[in-house]
């Protein structure tokens, strides 16, 4: 209960100041095509030289938080994710914002955000010990299982076709090798300097996703513009919560998958918005709506990627190793005010670990009620012409591919998958697939490469990626998802083929 | 058409070469890490350079640019290639890795495409084992590998930085054949190998070695450099364990240009950045995030370089 005797220094004038423009700042620059979570903690970190290291602490915090719940906003308005964690929010967040329903899009992610998030942070408050033996549990073997069963969501993600899904996924799983592989150090089909550190996430993403609906928009040319105003419906913060809370099972399955794979380092934050909207999907009673502007798809994804922020952080806080590259920046934070996470850091700084951990708590619900705000307004977005649309998207893109590492190769690299991706629209791929694919590679890659080594000079490749209790269970699981697809996908072929007998 | 610019821009520089020098740097500077945010590259790179607005110092801001990829090859491919050399765009390097990579090859850059400009920072390499592990010493870990050839897992961040080099010289100077294992995510997800049981010892970074060990996770056996440091002065270095380990794998970080830099503006580059290396307010931020500094001027430099292209053509060329 140590953490509530340090809420008071969260409140103080100054700390106060920075947990709130933190947080607004975060929130503009998460909705910020580009900016990922990380970028924007990096950028704040020269902020923080001149302050004290609680005060510094509570700024990084704040943003954090902040920027992956603004990452939404581009999301669903302009179908442009700020960073994998929000690629599942925009298969049915901007489909309601093209229904005109961008308001309660908004109001219901950042209300699964805000839930999502304390969650999170109260299991960094009360289970940090326990966390951290979860965390170093995953050893390569493992991380590689994990990966499999991310690929064996692939089929069954937001595709019409479980055929189509698989291919999409193979091509994001090649698009993974390009660039010089990261253990061995050996080139795969570099044939321009811009490939040579591989396929940039970020700039994929928008290209993947934001680019095909430019071309599609400007294909429709400018005849039919006025045929297309869609009218806003503004939606009530009220009937938001009423909503959020009828939907317990999107609510919960998205947190507690947020949570438990945002622990693992290396993975979590990129896969737990996806992998809970799949679950969410198999779960839930009316699984044709995903896709479709379903409000349940927009909280799993919202709840699951904001309740990773906190026990992302316990590798870090407890072991010193930081399990993603937010993390890792924020760990350049503590280190220039000459804090070691760790022992040291709760021991003998207890101020400035629990004024943090706090500022993210308190950080949340200010986000939320500042998101709520604005949401009403920013779904405004919507009724600009589809042409002004375009180009505004158009140039938000090339601006976010160019500022991940202020390089125009992520910009031609954007250009050429967006182009690639609109053709295969057209053939009923999507998008969501191809950057699971892209995500999981890496990390099935390098898993199996260095267990495999390990393996080699232990106890042999088969009895250390095929025994052990986690590997079985893992196994399990990937078996268990493969057949359920199986069958999921013999039912509905029962069932059309039935449908087009009668018709 | 970047090279008739850059040929007007020579043309410019050897009519106003004296002139310019005087009022370099009239805007500010940008510098390339070619590690990602957050990393220890990028962390000290930011903390050197923040006193380079000062009127005794360049006097202007020092901005940072990342450019990561393959290992670090990424940003030095850039650097190498299409950085402007006009005193505008300078590059951190970290010996040995870009010097390694150049040796085997598919990069586009050696040492003689830059020009060293000051050492900030000398980070060695070292061995650690998880804080249960049964090894206390060099020789434990000696006679472990002697008895089980190629079953001594050693974790480090990749192949041909400091700490294979390490490996490598470990193998050489006792006659073992460790295996070295290269993780993805350099030194933090090589540290949580170790920590976590997953592999019997690690090659690490003295800096995040440090920190691993005040949380209490990990013991340090030995430090791969010719005299023990000041943040470890308890632990022996592995000469003196008798192994014939040198400062070869030792992480050095600097700032250097493009070759074609006009020679002015590398005399007052040279002349100046060690000097803001120097400044209080720059050591203490570095000695609070446990990064040792070891400041060395051009001159020094361009024969740490020399030396260490010849260790590593001989280590490597068996490889």
């Amino acid at each position: 209960m140590e953490f509530i005797y340090y809420f008071g220094d969260v409140f103080t004038p100054m700390s106060f100041l920075l947990l709130l423009g933190g947080t607004i700042g975060g929130l503009i620059l998460g909705a910020t095509p580009g900016l990922s979570p990380t970028m924007a903690v990096a950028l704040l970190i020269p902020f923080t030289f001149q302050l004290e290291a609680a005060q510094g602490l509570i700024l990084l915090g704040a943003a954090y938080t902040s920027t992956v719940a603004g990452g939404a906003v581009s999301a669903i308005l302009l179908k442009i994710p700020g960073a994998p964690a929000n690629i599942a929010t925009t298969l049915d967040g901007h489909t309601m914002a093209k229904k005109g329903e961008g308001a309660r899009a908004l109001q219901l992610s950042f209300l699964a955000s805000a839930v999502g998030g304390i969650f999170g942070v109260l299991l960094l408050i009360f289970l940090t010990p326990v966390l951290a033996q979860w965390a170093l549990a995953f050893g390569p073997s493992h991380l590689f299982w994990l990966a499999i069963l991310g690929v064996t969501v692939i089929g069954t993600l937001d595709s019409a076709s479980v055929v189509k899904g698989l291919l999409s996924g193979c091509i994001g799983l090649w698009l993974a090798t390009i660039g010089f592989d990261d253990i061995m150090g050996a080139q795969r089909f570099i044939f321009h300097p811009a490939l040579g550190g591989g396929i940039n996430i970020i700039a994929a993403l928008i290209g993947l996703f934001a680019i095909p609906q430019v071309l599609t928009m400007f294909a429709k040319g400018r005849h039919n513009t006025g045929a297309e105003v869609i009218e806003v419906q503004r939606h009530s913060i009220m009937a938001a919560f009423k909503e959020l809370f009828s939907r317990t099972r999107a609510l919960s399955i998205g947190t507690l998958t947020g949570s438990i794979i945002g622990l693992i380092p290396g993975v979590g934050g990129q896969i737990a918005g996806l992998v809970a909207y799949d679950q969410t999907k198999k779960f839930s009673s009316e699984k044709e709506k995903f896709g479709t502007g379903h409000s349940e798809g927009v909280i799993a994804a919202e709840s699951a990627n904001n309740a990773m922020v906190g026990p992302s952080l316990v590798p870090l806080l407890t072991l010193s190793i930081p399990g993603s590259p937010t993390a890792a920046v924020l760990l350049g934070g503590l280190l220039i005010h000459g804090i070691f996470p760790g022992s040291d850091l709760f021991d003998n700084h207890p101020d400035v670990a629990w004024t943090f951990i706090n500022s993210m708590l308190i950080g949340q619900v200010l986000m939320c009620i500042f998101g709520l705000y604005v949401a009403g307004l920013a779904a405004r977005v919507a009724q600009v012409p589809q042409s002004v649309m375009a180009a505004i998207v158009l140039a938000l893109s090339v601006f976010g591919a160019y500022s991940v590492q202020g390089s125009m190769g992520d910009v031609y690299v954007m250009a050429c998958l967006g182009i690639g991706m609109f053709f295969l629209e057209r053939f009923g791929f999507s998008a969501a697939p191809l950057v699971l694919g892209l995500i999981l590679g890496p990390i099935a890659e390098a898993n199996f490469i260095q267990g495999g080594m390990i393996a080699d000079a232990t106890v042999g490749k088969a009895s250390y990626f095929m025994t052990g209790g986690l590997n079985l269970f893992l196994i399990a699981v990937v078996l268990a998802s493969i057949a359920y697809s199986v069958w999921m996908e013999l039912r509905s072929r029962r069932y059309t083929t039935k449908e087009e007998a009668q018709a | 058409m970047k090279r008739l610019i850059a040929g007007a821009a020579m043309a410019l520089t050897g009519l106003t070469g004296a002139a310019m020098a005087e009022e370099y740097p009239e805007r500010p500077i940008m510098m390339m890490v070619s590690y990602g945010a957050g990393g220890a590259t990028d962390f000290q790179a930011r903390i050197v350079t923040m006193t380079s607005g000062n009127e005794d110092a360049l006097g202007m801001p020092i901005a940072i640019i990342n450019k990561p990829g393959a290992g670090g090859r990424v940003g030095w491919n850039w650097f190498a290639t299409q950085a402007d050399p006009d005193g505008y765009t300078l590059g951190a390097y970290n010996v040995p890795h870009f010097i390694a990579q150049s040796i085997k090859g598919g990069v586009e850059y050696s040492t003689d495409s830059f020009e060293p400009i000051a050492n900030w920072g000398a980070d060695p390499a070292v061995f650690v084992v998880g804080a249960d592990s049964e090894f206390n010493s060099m020789d434990d870990v000696v006679a472990y590998a002697k008895e089980n050839p190629g079953k001594l897992t050693v974790s480090g961040a990749g192949l041909f930085v400091g700490h294979h080099i390490a490996a490598l010289q470990i193998d050489k100077a006792a006659g073992t054949k460790m295996a070295y294992i290269p993780t993805k995510g350099g030194g933090a997800a090589a540290m949580k190998a170790v920590i976590a049981g997953e592999v019997m010892g690690g090659i690490n970074n003295l800096s995040d070695a440090f920190r691993a060990k005040e949380a209490g996770n990990v013991k340090i056996l030995g430090v791969a450099d010719l005299e023990r440091n000041a943040f470890l002065p308890d632990v022996p270095t592995m000469m003196e364990q008798g192994l014939d380990v040198d400062n070869s794998s030792v992480n050095f970080r600097g700032v250097m240009v493009p070759k074609g830099t006009p020679p002015e503006v590398i005399e007052k580059l040279a002349a100046t950045v060690p000097e803001m290396f120097a400044n209080s307010r720059v050591s203490k931020k570095m000695e609070a995030g446990g990064s040792p500094m070891h400041i060395m001027t051009r001159d020094e430099v361009i024969e740490m370089w020399a030396q260490r292209q010849q260790t590593l053509n001989e280590l490597l060329a068996g490889l």
